[in-house]
């Protein structure tokens, strides 16, 4: 019995493996592997043995698989508990919710918090700025890993390449708190930016952190700072599936550079710049909670209030739960939304897409 | 060995070299700074000049710091949940990782349960309620129960065991072990460079974890580094330190605050530093993917 389970669970790991061509050999010799890719592909467990029909048989089967799932449980009520009761915790949005009262026995306001959010003008401002934000995020700090990983690509000594890509991953593992320090530090009136400015070009001190218009600058320029190395990971990892012998095929055909990069390095990149796209797609509503929440002051709360903060103030220290949750779920529906649509689309004009 | 040669061709590569080394300056030059200045005195301090190298190195901000009780408190309350989440992060991930790895009842739809909350997550404020009605509220626990699972780490950990041949399964089974000595004999020892290098990243997750102490801690005492480094650097509140400063003012022998900020920034990065050279031994094994999203 035993035996037979296992063979059949090999053989369905064996047809799990027949996916894309060309991904499953990146995938192979950059051992490192897409989240989704894999599971999208994986082919169902053998329909005979995997359904069983009698409920003896389930039993059974559970019973042999008794081990397994002790194993599973600690992890599966993990998601439940922390995971899926809070999103059926998003009935709230649809009540007026009293902590006293309960989810059961609060009043039902159906839609309207939802009407609320276009309603009230606050809402309407924090989700510009949220867009605002997101926008100058793709268009300035998105592209920047992929500048990176074909400079670090076209480096000859494997050694200076390692050496810098150990100094660019390091800002990725210090806290926003950390790197937010930092920037408080260097950009005070008296810090050493204004500093150098003054000692270049007689400039006045300038309060950065209090000045609205830096508000959007300075989160995209600290993005870039702490990410920016490690965002070229993924790309260089697609590039390690390259065949070397394209280039040396290149070479002899005279192909410059500029039009190696352009017709090997940049295709070579192209699914994976598609993938992380339309999961950055996804999260054009998230704006980091932790950096923007930090970075917040009386001075710049106009400019800089994004929905993850706003329902925190709201949600949390103003205990408007209901209206706070209405927020939070119109953002998560729309993230939802956002990645189904970009995933069509991709795999419409004939890339992988994420699933 | 491509595009050798040509004079334009080594003056781009020249120009590359120097522009990648210039951004890589960029990196550290914040650190130099903080680490150099850190160590002036007060005088050297509030002169007008650039400071590139200290005078005369004095280590005040770090002794005003290290005499605080509140931030001697929080350092302890920092590791302590490091090492308890980083426990609980890696033996929750690595007992459902691989329970989805072998082929359960309902194995399909607990990957997907895993899977949907990468594209869905529930809000901020459902997660807040959950974690109080729980009971963890001003408990070190919520900030290690609600992250116990890294849903990017576990999906990663599974495609791991799944490379493991079945042939060391089947031997086991033939030898008339169970599906838990498997684990606990087989695929755990296979496993130990992965399992240090997953919990490497989860300890700097937790280290950094910045989010969970503001929702869910309310008493200062229980605070973590994170939110006392904010207290005082971001915030520059002098009081976050109070029992230090006392003594100082006692004592007539105040740093400034900008040199104790300093100090305290390089004291709560100095175990990111000190596991930063084992963390990138494995950026080449691709077991570095699941922090992508923390």
């Amino acid at each position: 019995m035993k035996i037979s389970n296992f063979r059949r669970y090999a053989l369905t790991r064996e047809s799990g493996k027949v996916g894309h061509e060309g991904v499953r050999e990146l995938k192979e010799e950059s051992v490192i592997m897409h989240p989704f890719e894999g599971d999208g592909t994986e082919i169902p467990a053998a329909p005979v043995g995997a359904v069983p029909k009698k409920k003896g048989k389930l039993m059974a089967r559970l019973w042999r698989e008794r081990y397994l799932y002790l194993l599973l449980l600690p992890g599966l009520a993990y998601f439940i508990v922390y995971r899926y009761v809070p999103m059926l915790g998003n009935v709230i949005a649809f009540q007026d919710f009293s902590p006293f009262q309960g989810f059961l026995h609060s009043d039902w306001v159906g839609f309207a918090h939802f009407r609320k959010i276009f309603g009230d003008p606050e809402v309407v401002r924090v989700l510009g700025n949220t867009l605002l934000l997101s926008m100058l995020q793709i268009v300035f700090a998105f592209p920047i890993p992929i500048l990176l990983t074909i400079m670090l690509n076209e480096l000859r000594s494997e050694k200076y390449k390692r050496m810098l890509q150990s100094i660019l991953y390091l800002p990725h593992f210090l806290s926003w708190v950390v790197v937010i320090g930092i920037a408080t530090i260097f950009l005070k009136t008296e810090g050493l930016v204004n500093e150098v400015l003054h000692a270049l070009f007689g400039a006045e001190p300038t309060a950065f952190l209090q000045e609205p218009g830096w508000f959007m600058p300075l989160l995209v320029l600290e993005v870039i700072w702490k990410e920016a190395g490690w965002g070229t990971i993924m790309f260089l990892a697609a590039l390690s599936g390259i065949n070397p012998s394209l280039y040396e095929a290149a070479v002899v055909d005279g192909a410059s550079r500029w039009r190696q990069i352009w017709h090997i390095t940049l295709p070579g990149l192209r699914s994976t710049i598609v993938i992380l796209f339309i999961l950055r797609l996804g999260t054009v509503l998230d704006s980091g909670f932790e950096q923007v929440f930090l970075m917040l002051n009386p001075f710049t709360m106009d400019i800089g209030n994004v929905l993850d903060t706003f329902v925190y103030y709201k949600g949390i220290q103003q205990a408007d739960f209901s209206f706070g949750t209405a927020v939070g779920l119109f953002k998560s529906v729309v993230g939802l939304l956002l990645i189904l649509g970009a995933n069509k689309l991709a795999k419409k004009y004939g890339d992988q897409g994420v699933f | 060995m491509r595009h050798k040669g040509t004079l334009s061709g080594r003056l781009t590569d020249g120009l590359n070299v120097v522009l990648l080394g210039l951004l890589a300056l960029l990196m550290l030059l914040p650190f130099y700074y903080i680490f150099v200045v850190s160590f002036v005195d007060a005088k050297e301090f509030s002169s007008s000049e650039l400071i590139l190298w200290p005078k005369n190195w004095v280590s005040d901000a770090y002794a005003y710091i290290l005499s605080s009780k509140e931030f001697i408190r929080s350092m302890g309350v920092t590791i302590y949940v490091t090492a308890l989440g980083t426990l609980v992060n890696l033996v929750l991930t690595a007992t459902m990782a691989y329970a989805i790895t072998r082929n359960i009842w309902g194995q399909r739809f607990y990957v997907f349960l895993v899977l949907f909350t990468f594209i869905f997550s529930a809000g901020m404020i459902p997660t807040y309620l959950i974690v109080k009605e729980t009971g963890l509220i001003d408990s070190y626990w919520s900030l290690i129960l609600p992250a116990a699972i890294n849903p990017f780490n576990l999906i990663v950990m599974r495609q791991f065991f799944m490379g493991i041949p079945d042939e060391l399964n089947e031997a086991a089974v033939i030898d008339g072990a169970n599906d838990l000595q498997i684990f606990a004999k087989i695929i755990l020892p296979l496993s130990k460079p992965a399992i240090a290098a997953f919990g490497l990243f989860y300890a700097v997750l937790n280290w950094n974890t910045y989010f969970g102490a503001i929702l869910y801690l309310n008493d200062p005492t229980k605070w973590t580094v994170q939110v006392v480094l904010r207290q005082l650097v971001i915030l520059n509140d002098q009081d976050t330190l109070a029992s230090a400063a006392r003594d100082a003012a006692l004592a007539g022998e105040l740093p400034p605050s900008e040199t104790i900020g300093m100090a305290a920034i390089l004291l709560a990065t100095l175990p990111i530093l000190a596991v930063y050279p084992f963390l990138q031994k494995h950026f080449a094994k691709g077991v570095m993917l699941g922090s992508v999203k923390g």
